[in-house]
């Protein structure tokens, strides 16, 4: 089978791969680009653990083929602090310990950051709802919530 | 698995219509990637139509929107005017799966896929919704109750595809609802699903009417007995007890983990009469 040459965009670097035509994005991701932050739950679209952002949209990346990312902007939670200094959303899952294993953690931060690049000032409610499809079968969701309703004051703070 | 991303309509009808075996349209992947999981499933040749111009597109003319195909149902909850026109669509597509999901799927893909408890279904039916389908010998609309024709089933032909869902805009004292129930408050599949379109004359009766009920047969029912029940009424509590029996005597369920033939036969009844309600609603407030 050929490969398939993608030009694309992650984390706002030109990126180019060959990838297989039924290889997913997150089979890309992990296995052809090293970005290991993405992780594989299901793989059927079901736990967010896989959740990246493509053109704006949070998507489970185990559910876009690597060949549609072409021309695509894409981010990762490897792009989402800012060097060494971590995003409010990290921050805050850290103060709040919004995370005991961790392996949903880059789903649910990427997932909480599409949701408050749209919504800035979210209620419970949206947060619960919006973060459906990301599961974590240790923190019982509260702590995560909270922690999104907290980075979600601070940024608002920021602004202001 | 061969992968083809064409630039044009005609392109994408000549690769479909000229594959020796399997293939499939790719618009957001979210039914067919979870297929392509099973070892067993040979996608065979997958046509991604999203390059093609107008698909990723909501279009609104004087008398219509035009849905592409390859529109995200998240992007539908963004569009005021559709919202504004035809909320029950709009609800139903924004109840399918979770916000990733939204990010992907299609009401055009929810149609092909033809599954019975498919929720945007139910909704386009009511409301009356075409799709406009191309293909080798050039294009024709299709009513969207045309489209399924059992589970996984439906009545396209070799080469063609779905390439908008067309939407008439609404008249005046019009209005649709969705209802659906499921054991959980989101993210399920319908029990039961009830599409519901009326219209109501210049003395407030019932003028039109169109039900649809989903997952409660092999594909989505046109409750024509259910409309006539209510046509001439001010939709009273008679008028909706009739409305009620005859969706129940439209249902051809079947007994599953998710729902009993009785329960559903019954909760079909009882949707059908909360989302006529609604519709009415919406109807008395649009001028």
């Amino acid at each position: 089978m050929s490969s398939i040459a993608v030009s694309t965009t992650i984390n706002g670097d030109d990126v180019e791969y060959l990838c297989q035509a039924d290889e997913t994005l997150l089979d890309v991701l992990r296995n052809r680009l090293g970005l290991m932050g993405a992780k594989e739950g299901c793989g059927t679209g079901d736990c967010g653990a896989c959740s990246t952002i493509m053109d704006g949209r949070v998507v489970c990346s185990c559910l876009v083929l690597g060949a549609e990312a072409e021309g695509r902007s894409i981010e990762t939670i490897e792009g989402m602090a800012n060097g060494n200094e971590l995003h409010p959303l990290q921050s805050k899952f850290i103060e709040h310990a919004a995370l005991q294993c961790g392996i949903c953690t880059p789903g649910f931060l990427m997932a909480a950051k599409a949701l408050l690049d749209v919504k800035p000032d979210p209620t419970e409610k949206d947060i619960r709802f919006w973060l459906a499809g990301n599961l974590c079968r240790c923190t019982g969701y509260d702590k995560i919530v909270r922690a999104v309703q907290d980075a979600a004051q601070e940024m608002k703070g920021a602004r202001a | 698995m061969r992968y083809e991303r064409p630039q044009t309509i005609t392109d994408a009808t000549a690769l479909l219509a000229g594959a020796a075996g399997n293939a499939h349209v790719l618009a957001g992947g979210t039914d067919l990637l979870v297929r392509m999981q099973n070892d067993d499933f040979d996608a065979g040749l997958v046509v991604d139509i999203k390059a093609i111009g107008g698909m990723c597109e909501i279009v609104e003319s004087d008398n219509a929107f035009t849905i592409g195909a390859a529109v995200p149902c998240a992007a539908l909850s963004e569009h005021a005017a559709l919202v504004a026109a035809w909320p029950g669509i709009v609800e139903a597509a924004n109840l399918i799966g979770s916000t990733q999901i939204q990010s992907r799927c299609t009401v055009a893909g929810n149609l092909c896929n033809a599954s019975p408890a498919a929720d945007s279904v139910p909704a386009m039916v009511a409301a009356g919704a075409q799709a406009r389908i191309v293909g080798p010998d050039g294009t024709r609309m299709v009513a969207v109750e045309d489209i399924p024709q059992g589970p996984g089933k439906t009545s396209l032909e070799k080469g063609e595809l779905i390439e908008a869902i067309v939407l008439t805009k609404p008249g005046p004292r019009s209005g649709d609802a969705y209802l659906r129930f499921i054991p959980r408050t989101e993210m399920d599949i319908a029990v039961v699903g009830v599409g519901v379109w009326l219209a109501l004359d210049e003395s407030g009766l019932v003028q039109e009417a169109r039900v649809a009920l989903g997952a409660v047969g092999p594909k989505v029912v046109l409750a024509q007995d259910a409309a006539a029940a209510i046509v001439g009424t001010p939709l009273d509590d008679a008028a909706l007890d009739a409305l009620a029996a005859a969706c129940s005597a439209a249902c051809n369920p079947i007994d599953d983990k998710r729902g009993t033939v009785t329960f559903r036969k019954q909760v079909a009844g009882v949707l059908a009469r909360r989302a006529a309600r609604i519709a009415h609603e919406r109807a008395g407030v649009r001028q």
